[in-house]
């Protein structure tokens, strides 16, 4: 049996998305047309993006469609930063858990336009340390461009505590930008009863199609563009809008996701790995998103443990890799107090709507022949 | 059997894991990540090791239809090869880093692991072959002669060659292109590499200047004169002529050839062409690719370089060290080369060449 547990990575598209997005796939018409074809298409995509908006919790208007979260994230903090440059704020505050979408983009800024990045640690359970980004925001708040930080990790699955974020960033008037991608649909998630700036989104987390994400940015709030051209969204992202992509986006954004069967089996996959590996045990703490389960395997390498979980056809997943492919210690399981050696013997798995007890099973099942297996073939 | 091929994005290694499956193995295909630091583009006839190989390799697993993984063996590289090859040339011996790489690497990290992991063996595109017979599995020379890589797998014990599956050993190198290209291969045409491949630029001198410095020190004639000066004792080689930079001749104008570094004393040593002839070599840490060498004189083959001739020898094992006894002169042996000897096309073992005598 084939054991799908990386919908962290991408999840299957659901059928409603399935269905909208092939019905606009074969309609004709650029949507910045002004003929009626091209009327159509707009329509389509405003109707997409009005039902977005009320899943978001955002007006209509805060809606820029880019092509992937990664291109909300980088439109986001270089946007942000180049807008607080231009006021003399030249700081970028960051989490040391974020994607590397947001990651790379502040490494960038920091090398190529003169930004200082500041990263704010977390505890041992994952969850951003408050004190620190008080301290720092208490001494150097008007120095802020911007402060970025994840509303839950990708690997740990930990919530971060954006309203406090947001509510610190306000007594210094920083504007706040928050990745959702994770979170987006698995638990609750507005917009503006966070008070934030800007918010990224994708749509293949949540069983839409690959290419396309939101930028949802305050209303009136402006920011350079990344790419220029037919200044489609806001002058902000110009490009040909895609309309099936953005259907699709919608349709799946309006189908529920199934937090009520999906934590109850997560709760039992970790049940079940602590008890057959006994001395195995779970990263992060506190308040988690339903669907992740990171594990630590002392004794193990990761990438040996899904060379043979996908021997046995169960998929899971690490931390990230690089260019190459090779496997590199977890920045998020290292921020949190891992060594290097803990960071590499760990896995995430990531449950999603087509999850099933059976599947659970399954991995439980075959795991402690793993973990065997992959001890013996550690060598370092 | 339940295999790895170890797939470095060239042309062998992908003929070799389709071979394999072809042959009805259960096979998946792993690429070795060497370099903690890869190159994004492989340039001229370097390596195994940059993001363009590691692509390489993908598809071409993809093409066989094998799953395929990157395994990240950066540490044991750099330690087990890397970092040896540099403490060699610090004690002015000449290391083989390819044999280096087989004996600590391929047939040992990979071969461990791949076992541990319920896996029997290990594929790679090496020319070479096994045989089964009253000695059990024995290493053997490739039929096609000019790619031969027995040299460089003679590190393996018994018990590794137990574990080795060589399926190019058959064929011609010129077939195995051919094999490639109408088994819709992309790699078919790809070429051939030749130099060290974690040394990017190829230029080893270079390399091995800029980490371990570039000491100046004498170079001395067999006296003890000093006729010159040299960039760094580790950047020669036994019996090298060119690059000496001497400005006093000898008095009968004959060339001088390298005959000696010392590191010790940071000395390059010179002299005639008839002072590098060596007729005795003495190897430590030997290691037997069958039954082992005793101490009874037996008549075979020596062979010194990855491509050299093999010299007609008479060879044992003198409680420590393998000794071969040449029938006509060599002229230049660095310590540091392996000393493979051979009994026809059997490989019979190796050792580390630590001293020589005329």
């Amino acid at each position: 049996m084939s054991v799908y547990l990386d919908h962290a990575a991408t999840t299957p598209m659901v059928d409603v998305a399935v269905s909208a997005m092939t019905t606009q796939l074969v309609h004709l018409g650029n949507p910045s047309s002004l003929h009626t074809p091209g009327r159509a298409s707009r329509k389509a995509i405003e109707q997409a993006r009005e039902s977005l908006a009320l899943e978001i919790g955002c007006a209509p208007s805060e809606i820029i469609f880019t092509a992937s979260g990664t291109e909300a994230n980088n439109t986001a903090l270089k946007g942000l930063y180049w807008k607080g440059k231009s006021t003399g704020r030249n700081v970028v505050v960051i989490s040391s858990i974020e994607h590397h979408a947001i990651l790379d983009p502040a490494e960038w800024l920091s090398d190529h336009e003169g930004a200082e990045v500041i990263s704010i640690g977390v505890t041992k359970d994952g969850v951003l340390d408050i004190s620190q980004l008080t301290q720092l925001l208490t001494h150097r708040g008007d120095e802020i461009a911007v402060i970025s930080v994840m509303h839950s990790n990708n690997e740990t699955g930990v919530l971060q505590s954006i309203s406090e974020v947001v509510a610190l960033a306000s007594l210094h008037s920083i504007p706040v930008h928050c990745d959702g991608v994770q979170s987006f649909k698995k638990v609750p998630l507005s917009f503006s009863e966070l008070g934030l700036t800007a918010l990224s989104l994708s749509a293949h987390k949540i069983g839409g199609p690959l290419g396309v994400g939101i930028l949802v940015l305050k209303r009136g709030y402006e920011i350079p563009a990344l790419l220029h051209g037919g200044g489609q969204e806001r002058e902000i992202r110009s490009g040909t809008l895609n309309a099936p992509a953005i259907v699709g986006f919608a349709a799946a954004a309006s189908s529920q996701y199934p937090s009520t069967k999906i934590q109850p089996l997560r709760d039992e996959l970790i049940a079940g790995i602590l008890k057959v590996v006994p001395d195995a045990y779970i990263n992060g703490g506190g308040d988690r998103l339903p669907g992740i389960v990171n594990a630590t395997f002392p004794g193990t390498e990761s990438d040996t443990l899904l060379l043979l979980l996908d021997a046995q056809g169960i998929a899971a997943s690490t931390g990230s890799a690089c260019s190459a492919g090779v496997q590199r210690p977890s920045h998020v399981l290292l921020a949190m107090g891992h060594t290097d050696k803990s960071a590499r013997s760990s896995l995430r798995f990531s449950l999603g709507a087509t999850s099933t007890r059976e599947e659970i099973d399954t991995v439980i099942s075959v795991l402690p022949g793993v973990i065997e297996r992959a001890r013996a073939a550690n060598l370092r | 059997m339940r295999l790895i091929a170890a797939m470095s994005g060239g042309v062998d290694s992908a003929v070799a894991a389709a071979r394999a499956v072809e042959a009805g193995h259960e096979v998946i295909g792993v690429h070795l990540a060497l370099s903690s630091n890869p190159q994004k583009y492989r340039s001229g006839a370097r390596g195994c090791c940059t993001v363009e190989d590691s692509h390489d390799a993908r598809r071409a697993a993809d093409v066989v239809g094998i799953p395929f993984y990157i395994w990240d063996m950066a540490q044991e590289f750099h330690e087990g090869v890397v970092e040896n090859f540099l403490s060699e040339y610090a004690a002015g011996r000449t290391p083989n880093p390819c044999l280096r790489c087989n004996e600590k690497i391929k047939f040992a990290a990979v071969l461990d692991r791949a076992r541990a992991m319920g896996f029997d063996g290990v594929v790679t595109g090496h020319y070479a072959n096994t045989r089964q017979g009253p000695m059990g599995k024995t290493l053997h020379r490739a039929i096609d002669i000019s790619k031969d890589q027995s040299y460089v797998l003679s590190v393996l014990t018994v018990e590794q060659i137990q574990g080795a599956i060589f399926p190019l050993g058959d064929t011609e190198k010129v077939d195995i292109r051919k094999e490639a290209a109408a088994r819709g291969l992309s790699v078919a045409n790809k070429p051939d590499s030749h130099d060290i491949c974690f040394v990017p630029s190829g230029d080893n001198a270079g390399w091995l200047h800029d980490r371990l410095g570039s000491e100046v020190g004498p170079i001395v004639d067999q006296d003890g004169t000093v006729i010159g000066k040299h960039k760094g004792a580790y950047t020669y080689t036994i019996g090298q002529r060119k690059g000496l930079g001497l400005t006093i001749p000898t008095p009968d104008g004959s060339p001088r050839f390298v005959l000696k570094i010392e590191p010790k004393t940071n000395t390059v040593v010179v002299g005639a062409r008839e002072d590098l002839a060596i007729t005795k070599m003495f190897g430590e840490n030997p290691v037997w690719c069958g039954p082992a060498v005793t101490s009874t004189p037996t008549e075979g083959f020596v062979q010194i370089r990855a491509h050299g001739e093999p010299l007609r020898c008479t060879y044992f094992f003198d409680g420590s060290k393998l000794v071969a006894h040449l029938d006509s002169e060599l002229l230049g042996l660095a310590t540091g080369q392996a000393m493979v000897i051979y009994d026809g096309d059997r490989v019979v073992g190796s050792a580390t060449v630590c001293e020589t005598q005329a």
